[in-house]
C-alpha cells in the first residue's frame, strides 16, 4: 500500500517538474513574443514591469515582470458565460484544449534517462494528442452561440485537418529512416555528426513539419483561427479572464511541444552537433546532454516568433492549396525518396 | 521553361528567406523608443504648455487687467475681474483659467502687452478632481514663480523674433 503511494507520489513530483517550468517557459515565451516582434518592428517591447523588491522601489529589469503581471491580470478578470452558450461545453472547452498540450508532453525525452514515459508507441502517442487539441477549439467555437466564434472553429479544424496529413507524412519520412515509434531511439539513430541528423537526408520533410508545425498551432502566417482583422479573435472570443488564459497557455505550450518535437526528431535533440569534430568534440560542447535539447527548442521557439513578425497572414484558400497541393504531394515524393535512401544504402540505419 | 524554374525557386523559399532577413536586420537596430520618464524628446522653446502669471524682477504682479486675453481667447477660457488697487493702478482681483475649455492656441500669451500671462514649457500635470480645472490667480502665480527662470529663458531665446 505505502509502496503504491510512494510510487504515485513519485510519479506526480515528475509530472510536476515538467509541468512547472512548461508553465514558466509558457509565461516567458509570452515575453519573449512581444520582445522579439518589439525588435523586429524597431521599438522595445515590454520594458516597464519589474519585480517590488524591499529597499528598491521600482526595479525595472527589463520588464521580467511582464508575465506575473498579465497572469495576475488574466485571473482576477472575471469569467463571463453568455447567455445563450451552453455552460457546460463553454467551460469544458478551454480543459480540452490544455489537457492534450501537457499530456503530449509526457513522452517526451529530454536526454538518454530523463524520459517520464518511454513508451515504443511514443510518436503515435503524441501524433494523437496534437490532434485532440482541435475538439478544444471546436468546442469552444460551438458552445460561444457566437457566428465569429463559430467562423474561427470551423476555420481551425479544416486547417489542423489539413495540416495533419502533411505533418503525418513528414514523420512517416522519420519513421522510415529510423526504424522506429520510441522518441529516444529515433533520437540516438541520429547520432554521429551533424550530417547524420534527420534533417539533412529529409531536408523537405523537415521544412514542411515545421512550416505545417505552425499551422497546426494556429501561429501567424496561419492564424486563421483567430484572424483578428476578419473574425475578432475567433474561437475565443467570447473567453475572458482565467478561461481565455488556459486557451493561450495551451496555444503557447503546443507551439514549444512543435518546436521540441522538431528538435528532437529532425536535429538529433540532446545529441550535440559537436560530437565528430576533432578539436571542440573534446571539450564540453562535445558532450551530449539536456542543454542541447533546450537550445534547439529555443532555436525553434525563436523561429515561431520570427515568422510572426516577418509574414502577412495567408488568405484561407491559399493555406488549403498550401497545405494539399504542395505539401502533400512533396512529402509523398519525399518518403518514396527516403525509402530508395535507406534501400541503397546511402543513408545507413544508426549509423 | 519559366514556369519551372519559377515553381522551383519558389519551392527553395528564397523570396521568404529574403523577408526573413530583412526582419533580422531590423532586429538589431538601434531602436526609436524613447523610455518616456527617464529620456524625454527635446522641447521647443515656444512650446505652449500649463498656463503662468509672472512678476516682475522686484515682485510686483505684471498684468495690468487690460482683459486683451479675456478678448481674444477663442475659447473663452479666461475669466477676469478687476478693481483699482489702493496706489491707484488698475489689478486683476480674480484670473481664472478653465485647463478643460482652454485648447493651448498660445492667443493669450501674444496679446499680453506685458508678458504677464504665458503659457510654460511644463506639460506634466494632472488634477483628481474636476473641480480642479479652474487654475485661479493664486495658483498662476505660484506656477510663475516655480518655472520663471525657464520662463525667461525661453522669451530670451526667442526675443529677435518677437
Amino acid at each position: 500500500m505505502l509502496d503504491a503511494l510512494l510510487e504515485l507520489a513519485w510519479i506526480v513530483i515528475k509530472i510536476l517538474a515538467i509541468c512547472v517550468p512548461l508553465i514558466l517557459t509558457v509565461a516567458y515565451f509570452t515575453y519573449a513574443e512581444r520582445k522579439v516582434i518589439g525588435f523586429m518592428q524597431v521599438r522595445m517591447g515590454p520594458n516597464r514591469v519589474g519585480f517590488p523588491l524591499p529597499f528598491i522601489k521600482r526595479f525595472h529589469l527589463l520588464g521580467l515582470g511582464q508575465p506575473f503581471a498579465d497572469v495576475v491580470k488574466l485571473l482576477l478578470k472575471e469569467i463571463i458565460l453568455p447567455e445563450n452558450a451552453n455552460k457546460f461545453l463553454f467551460v469544458l472547452a478551454p480543459v480540452m484544449a490544455i489537457a492534450p498540450a501537457f499530456a503530449a508532453w509526457a513522452v517526451v525525452p529530454f536526454s538518454d534517462t530523463m524520459v517520464l514515459a518511454d513508451i515504443n508507441a511514443g510518436l503515435l502517442y503524441i501524433l494523437a494528442m496534437t490532434s485532440l487539441g482541435v475538439y478544444g477549439i471546436i468546442i469552444a467555437g460551438w458552445a460561444s452561440n457566437s457566428k465569429y466564434a463559430f467562423l474561427g472553429a470551423m476555420r481551425s479544424a479544416a486547417q489542423i485537418v489539413s495540416y495533419e496529413i502533411a505533418m503525418g507524412f513528414a514523420l512517416v519520412g522519420v519513421l522510415i529512416m529510423s526504424g522506429t515509434l520510441n522518441l529516444s531511439e529515433i533520437v540516438n539513430a541520429q547520432r554521429g555528426g551533424v550530417f547524420d541528423w534527420f534533417w539533412w537526408p529529409l531536408l523537405p520533410l523537415f521544412v514542411i513539419y515545421f512550416i505545417s508545425g505552425v499551422a497546426e498551432t494556429n501561429r501567424a502566417p496561419f492564424d486563421m483561427a483567430e484572424g483578428e482583422s476578419e473574425i475578432v479573435a475567433g474561437f475565443h472570443v467570447e473567453y475572458s479572464g482565467a478561461a481565455f488564459a488556459v486557451f493561450f497557455l495551451a496555444e503557447y505550450a503546443n507551439m514549444i511541444l512543435i518546436a521540441c518535437l522538431t528538435s528532437l526528431l529532425f536535429v538529433g535533440g540532446w545529441l550535440s552537433p559537436f560530437a565528430g569534430v576533432p578539436l571542440l568534440g573534446d571539450t564540453i560542447l562535445g558532450t551530449d546532454g539536456i542543454f542541447w535539447l533546450l537550445a534547439k527548442t529555443a532555436f525553434f521557439m525563436f523561429m515561431f516568433l520570427w515568422l510572426r513578425a516577418t509574414f502577412p497572414r495567408y488568405r484561407y484558400d491559399q493555406v488549403m492549396r498550401l497545405g494539399w497541393k504542395v505539401f502533400v504531394p512533396i512529402t509523398i515524393v519525399w518518403i518514396l525518396v527516403a525509402a530508395l535512401l535507406i534501400m541503397l544504402g546511402v543513408v545507413v540505419r544508426g549509423s | 521553361m519559366n514556369t519551372v524554374v519559377r515553381y522551383f525557386k519558389s519551392l527553395m523559399l528564397l523570396e521568404l528567406f529574403a523577408g526573413l532577413s530583412v526582419t533580422m536586420r531590423y532586429f538589431f537596430r538601434p531602436k526609436f523608443t524613447i523610455r518616456y520618464p527617464e529620456e524625454k524628446t527635446p522641447k521647443s522653446n515656444r512650446f505652449r504648455g500649463l498656463h503662468a502669471l509672472r512678476r516682475y524682477p522686484n515682485g510686483e504682479e505684471r498684468c495690468i487687467a487690460c482683459k486683451l486675453c479675456e478678448a481674444v481667447c477663442p475659447a473663452l477660457a479666461i475669466t477676469i475681474e478687476s478693481t483699482q488697487r489702493d496706489d491707484g493702478t488698475r489689478r486683476t482681483t480674480r484670473y481664472d483659467i478653465d485647463l478643460f475649455k482652454c485648447i493651448y492656441c498660445g492667443f493669450c500669451e501674444e496679446s499680453c502687452p506685458v508678458d504677464s500671462i504665458v503659457e510654460t514649457g511644463f506639460l506634466e500635470y494632472h488634477m483628481e478632481n474636476a473641480s480642479e480645472r479652474i487654475v485661479d490667480k493664486q495658483q498662476l502665480l505660484a506656477i510663475g514663480d516655480r518655472f520663471e527662470a525657464q520662463i525667461a529663458a525661453d522669451r530670451e531665446q526667442d526675443a529677435a523674433y518677437r
